[in-house]
């Protein structure tokens, strides 16, 4: 049980840190594109590490159901198709309404 | 192990009102979309989190539903944006 | 679409669609199978033409090659978003960004939305528009090294053309 318990705990730390980076880039860089690069994606991947920890948590200390990682690795595959759609949406939209991408060396937008 | 969890939620609530400030100050209205969108994406994490601090393995069409709708509500607002009006009638 | 193709396309849906409904219960006694096969039927009949289009050709060797075919997107995956981080933590933030264009030889549906899902998914590069006439993709990438695997590599285009057989 020891070695399941440490496997779950460094993939949820390795998780965090990664939706960490996602909001501290959203915080830090100096344009719409360039912010949404940090977030949509480290977001995508930290959900994905924490939710495979949780599935691994689930089928050694809950043995009696396990339908229920089927669900969560539904979770985990339509995470990873409906958040760069929705993204690429609304970089779409930007672009077609005039929002210019940052350049090297202009002021912070 | 539970204890674990409860830290881990509170780091997600951390970074859940780190996104917020770009909420309130991002200039224009993409910005704030954006931040929405990623205050969503979080939230269903903290759900499925909170579904094992309460130990209810049976709670995850929750976070499920909620993923669907916050990917469709981005969505919906895209398109709103890009053409200025939402449906052709 | 002929008679055959859409009740080829109905059956295919509607099975989908019950065995989905069957995963997500796991409670297998008469009522819930029967109120979960009047269910999947009013949703086939309302959407039978978005999930199915025609019998499809060879779709058999596509589907094994896209399963063999995530691995390699998951390891890509991991490595570029190392490097984003890199990128955010350092104290002088080295980014350039840029937007760059160029033509793949896909042109089907299915081909030409994977082939945007794994450049946006892949840390460096958000696809901006793709024109279906003419497979262009536009693409914003965030610093010279992200742009020049699409432009000068072409690793990922080979590898999806590989899989949906459009060289």
């Amino acid at each position: 049980m020891l070695v399941v318990d440490v496997t779950v705990a460094i993939l949820l730390t390795i998780g965090m840190f990664f939706m960490f980076i996602g909001a501290i880039g959203l915080l830090r860089f100096p344009d719409f594109y360039t912010r949404l690069h940090a977030t949509g994606k480290c977001d995508t991947l930290g959900e994905g590490l924490i939710i495979v920890g949780l599935i691994i948590y689930h089928l050694f200390h809950y043995p009696g159901t396990p339908l229920v990682t089927v669900k969560l690795l539904f979770l985990i595959i339509f995470i990873f198709i409906a958040n760069p759609t929705a993204i690429h949406a609304l970089v779409k939209a930007a672009y077609r309404r005039g929002v210019k991408p940052w350049r090297w060396g202009e002021g912070r937008r | 192990m539970i204890s674990m969890f409860l830290v881990i939620g509170l780091l997600t609530v951390v970074t859940i009102l780190l996104c917020l400030y770009r909420a309130v100050v991002g200039p224009g209205v993409f910005n704030r979309v954006a931040a929405v969108n990623v205050v969503g994406t979080k939230t269903v994490v903290l759900l499925v989190i909170m579904g094992y601090i309460f130990e209810r393995p049976l709670f995850f069409d929750i976070p499920l539903l909620y993923a669907m709708l916050n990917f469709i509500g981005t969505l919906v607002f895209a398109k709103y944006l890009e053409r200025g009006e939402l449906c052709s009638w | 679409m002929n008679r055959g193709e859409q009740g080829f396309g109905i059956v295919v849906t509607f099975c989908i669609m019950f065995l989905f409904w069957l995963i997500l219960s796991g409670v297998f006694d008469a009522f819930h199978l029967i109120t979960g096969g009047i269910c999947s039927a009013i949703v086939t009949l309302i959407s039978h033409g978005l999930l199915v289009k025609g019998r499809g050709e060879r779709v058999l060797p596509k589907s094994l090659r896209l399963l063999l075919y995530i691995p390699w997107q998951l390891w890509q995956i991991v490595l570029a978003n190392v490097d984003v981080a890199y990128r955010v933590l350092h104290p002088k933030m080295p980014i350039n960004p840029r937007v760059i264009e160029f033509e793949t030889s896909l042109r089907g549906d299915f081909a030409l939305a994977t082939l945007a899902n794994s450049i946006t998914l892949t840390p460096g590069t958000i696809t901006i528009f793709v024109e279906p006439g003419k497979g262009k993709f536009w693409v914003h990438a965030l610093a010279k090294e992200h742009a020049d695997a699409h432009l000068v590599d072409k690793t990922m285009q080979g590898k999806v053309a590989h899989v949906f057989m459009e060289w």
